[in-house]
């Protein structure tokens, strides 16, 4: 077996990616080592969300991925429940409004829709809100898709062009010559290919290694809890706390929680969101879960009530500078990454694959890739490992 | 900060009783919590003991056993050396910086119903015996979903707890032997119990010279239940299946079929029987929702089910996590009571509360403790091979016929997530098509659609079939006002 393209992950990037690649012509091979979407694509809440990026590169994807899911995309929708539910970002202070509207003046600027919210104009919105919140903002751009959906349907569509999925597949190490990665060494033998894409997540720094090339990602653990269904509507649009946007920028190691509360098609209320550094250790905190619920019920009072059925958690493959890692790897010619999108994958996995697609078709990819390229990290970085 | 103790019991069925009586005999300090309002678990489970009528407990097997665990659990408890904890459930086990365990607990019914507050409480404990119990295991079978289907144990719960029949004409039907008791115990409550319908050969486990010689107490009890059956003229149909369930909006008939004897296929002319009450029930499924959420290693047993591994001391993988019971392999009461005992002298050995005079009578009792449960256990292989699930169930399905009733996921529907999105095990299959994600997180169709997942995929289900739809990170639904308790008092995490 000989590929094109070696797409190693079939999480919602590699899915995205394998998509737009084949679609483009290119003989592809997908490799996972688990099942579909078993890392972090299958840990989330499958949001497409403009409203928490500050100016900068990574809004520029988000804006540019709100174009590939609504356009190029725009047909499969029903296919993983797309929905344009909108984002409801809320304040409790006057100094958190404050902000809030400063951030949405830059986001305005760069094309992201945003419209102010009065104190008594949020029950309009979400009926069930804490009385006492001080204003909030609305992004009807913000929208949800269910990413096991996406990684299933993108991959079918895939195979559908000529692409092969290989699951149970682990890659063991590079074909090289020279420098030049020319392949793949896996658990099912060795796949020749004129490139290899790294799309294993959170998992993308040990594939680096394989290459002996440094791409700095580490896991950072995030708890979700999942309620009893209720009423649909009850909650309507994604909602969360003017604290969050601070807390994803955030690199600190330590448990911080800022709560994320919406709905879901099941009538689930799903509630986020938790950030901490503590490898890859998958035991319930107590404290995390408790402060997720304690934050949720500060939001929306009724939630005091509702039960929860379960809780689940995932590791967004984060970056010291919070950016993905996208484009080909100069220290590894044929070498190609894309991973490291923290929470933020699934939203930005489709402008991921399409610009990856382009850029590998020898084509100027519609953003500049600088601002992600593989080799950005200075070597001191080493000491995060 | 509560009084640590040296052992937490969870569950109060024979395993449970057992293994807290003998663990506070020892001279460990216990705390004994159970979801129901009275010791005696399922097996044992009998009528409001303060309005208690002479004939309650009509049927019930082991019963001497029973009462005089009742009367040491009484004597501990009153002299303060069993903290006994009825009617709260196990929500949520953490372990702090010192090893020891913490557990959340919820009381099981409302606090307008049971005069507590209703808060949501923890226990802490240096070890735990974790007897969990199980609970009947299901298939899917079109119209399994009608008002009048009970699982074959609700049936038989309704009876003991609450004098209470569930229906005027019964269906009976799966496979084991457990489907008499059911059958006999509906007879002599007043019910025309119009067939038994077991899937596999009758009596096979008499046929395994082995296993059956090991527990000798269990032939009579067979016989004693063939008795009644003849008695109440129950029909006894063997090597058949319910294929459908009819009715409008209730039931109102089965339709059954014969099978293949090697592998269940549908194989005879299919027949109708009026009914108004189908129990249903196909083995027993462990509930592993704590060991789990522990880490503990669990395995595939011999009935397919997924069971704790334990040592021969009923020590599971987890340092200081004991575990006895169904929760270790299926394999009724009489089983359950060795390993509650065994698990509790062994805990009392470990941290060394056996006195050193006493040292050879301990050794004693470990090996009779240790040679009853081998023999238990291979008694129960042997019942396991007789009433094996078919292997070919799957094949009685339609593409309409629901798996999981909580998110209406229809068995077509797992076609397709396997067939056209490329579902490989049972937790793709979960995350792609929802079985297993509603109100009972998987206990009921959890068996089912791991099996499914494996059938389709035409390989054996596994262990990690299984584990994906038993794992439970909360163990029951508690409020987030509960879960909000634990920001406050919850050290790091």
């Amino acid at each position: 077996m000989t590929a094109d393209l070696v797409v190693v992950g079939a999480g919602v990037v590699g899915a995205a990616c394998a998509y737009f690649a084949s679609l483009a012509g290119l003989r592809v091979v997908v490799v996972e080592r688990g099942a579909l979407a078993g890392g972090t694509s299958s840990a989330g809440e499958g949001n497409l969300l403009v409203s928490d990026k500050e100016e900068g590169p990574e809004l520029d994807l988000a804006l540019y991925s709100q174009r590939i899911w609504r356009e190029d995309l725009g047909p499969h929708a029903g296919l993983w429940e797309f929905e344009s539910k909108g984002g409801l970002v809320v304040a409790a202070s006057d100094e958190g409004l404050a902000s809030l509207r400063e951030l949405s003046v830059h986001q305005r600027r760069c094309g992201v829709e945003v419209r102010d919210v009065a104190r008594d104009e949020l029950r309009d919105h979400e009926p069930h809100l804490s009385p006492g919140l001080a204003g909030g903002a609305f992004y009807p751009q913000d929208a949800q898709v269910q990413p096991m959906l996406v990684v299933a349907h993108l991959l079918r569509l895939a195979r559908e062009a000529g692409a092969r999925v290989r699951t149970r597949t682990e890659v063991t190490g590079f074909l090289r010559d020279g420098d030049r990665v020319t392949g793949v060494r896996t658990t099912g033998g060795d796949i020749p290919a004129g490139a290899v894409l790294n799309a294993a997540g959170t998992w993308a720094g040990g594939v680096a290694d394989l290459a002996r090339v440094h791409v700095p990602v580490l896991p950072r653990r995030g708890f979700i809890l999942v309620t009893e269904p209720l009423p649909a509507r009850t909650i309507r649009h994604k909602v969360y706390a003017a604290e969050y946007v601070g807390d994803v920028a955030s690199s600190d190691a330590a448990l911080q929680t800022s709560p994320v509360v919406e709905g879901t098609g099941a009538g689930t209320i799903l509630i986020g969101s938790s950030r901490e550094r503590v490898g890859f250790d998958r035991t319930v905190s107590a404290k995390a879960v408790g402060t997720l619920a304690a934050k949720a019920i500060a939001l929306f009072p009724m939630l005091r009530e509702v039960r929860a059925m379960r809780t689940y958690l995932g590791f967004r493959p984060y970056c010291p500078d919070h950016l993905p890692v996208i484009g080909p790897d100069p220290r590894a010619p044929g070498l190609w990454h894309a991973c490291g999108h923290e929470g933020a994958g699934i939203g930005l996995s489709a402008g991921t694959g399409r610009l990856i697609a382009q850029a590998l078709a020898g084509d100027e990819p519609d953003l500049d890739l600088t601002p992600f390229a593989p080799d950005r990290f200075p070597v001191a970085e080493e000491a995060l490992r | 900060m509560p009084d640590t103790y040296d052992v937490a019991v969870v569950g109060a069925g024979p395993a449970g009783l057992a293994a807290a009586v003998e663990s506070a005999a020892a001279g460990l300090g216990v705390v004994l919590i159970d979801a129901a309002g009275q010791p005696g678990g399922q097996y044992w489970r009998h009528y409001d003991e303060n309005h208690a009528r002479p004939d309650d407990r009509r049927g019930h097997h082991g019963l001497r056993t029973f009462t005089r665990l009742r009367e040491r659990l009484d004597v501990l408890i009153g002299a303060g050396r069993i903290r006994y904890l009825p009617g709260h459930q196990v929500w949520l086990i953490t372990r702090g910086e010192g090893g020891e365990f913490t557990l959340r607990l919820t009381p099981t019914t409302s606090p307008a119903t049971d005069g507590t507050d209703g808060l949501s409480r923890a226990e802490t404990a240096r070890a735990l015996i974790l007897c969990p119990g199980g609970y009947d295991r299901q298939l899917p079978v079109p119209g399994w979903d009608l008002p009048g289907v009970m699982a074959a144990g609700g049936a038989q719960a309704l009876l003991k707890g609450h004098r209470t029949l569930a229906g005027r004409r019964a269906v009976v039907a799966g496979t084991g032997p457990f489907l008499l008791p059911v059958a006999t115990g509906l007879a002599r409550a007043g019910a025309g119990v119009a067939a038994v319908v077991e899937a596999n050969g009758t009596l096979g486990w008499l046929r395994d010279p082995v296993g059956t010689m090991s527990v000798p107490g269990k032939g009579v009890e067979a016989l004693q239940y063939a008795a009644l059956m003849a008695r109440h003229r129950v029909p006894y149909r063997r090597g058949t299946v319910i294929r459908e369930i009819l009715g409008e909006g209730r039931v109102e008939a089965v339709r059954i079929a014969r099978v293949d004897r090697a592998d269940g296929r549908l194989a005879g002319p299919e027949e109708e029987i009026a009914a108004d009450l189908v129990a249903l029930g196909w083995g027993f499924t462990p509930s592993l929702e704590l060991p789990l959420m522990l880490g503990a290693q669990t395995r595939r047993d011999v009935d397919g089910s997924l069971v704790v591994v334990v040592d021969d001391l009923q020590r599971s993988t987890v340092g200081g996590v004991y575990v006895a019971g169904e929760a270790t392999g299926v394999g009724g009461a009489a089983l359950a009571v060795a390993e509650g005992r065994l698990s509790a002298v062994a805990l009392a050995v470990a941290l060394r509360r056996a006195p050193e005079s006493s040292r050879e009578a301990v050794t004693a009792v470990i090996r009779r403790l240790r040679g009853e449960i081998r023999r238990g256990r291979r008694f129960a292989a042997a019942m396991h091979r007789a009433y094996p699930v078919p292997v070919a169930w799957t094949r009685w399905l339609t593409g309409s016929t629901l798996v999981c009733r909580c998110e209406e996921v229809s068995y077509g529907d797992l076609v397709r997530a396997c067939r056209d999105l490329g579902a490989q095990d049972a937790r793709t299959l979960k995350m792609l098509a929802r079985p297993g994600m509603g109100w009972c997180q998987g206990r009921v169709c959890g068996f089912a659609t791991a099996e499914i997942a494996a059938c389709l995929n035409r390989r054996e289900t596994t262990a990690e079939d299984l584990r994906p739809l038993s794992t439970r990170s909360l163990a029951v639904p508690v409020t987030l006002g509960e879960l909000a308790a634990l920001a406050d008092d919850a050290p790091g995490g």
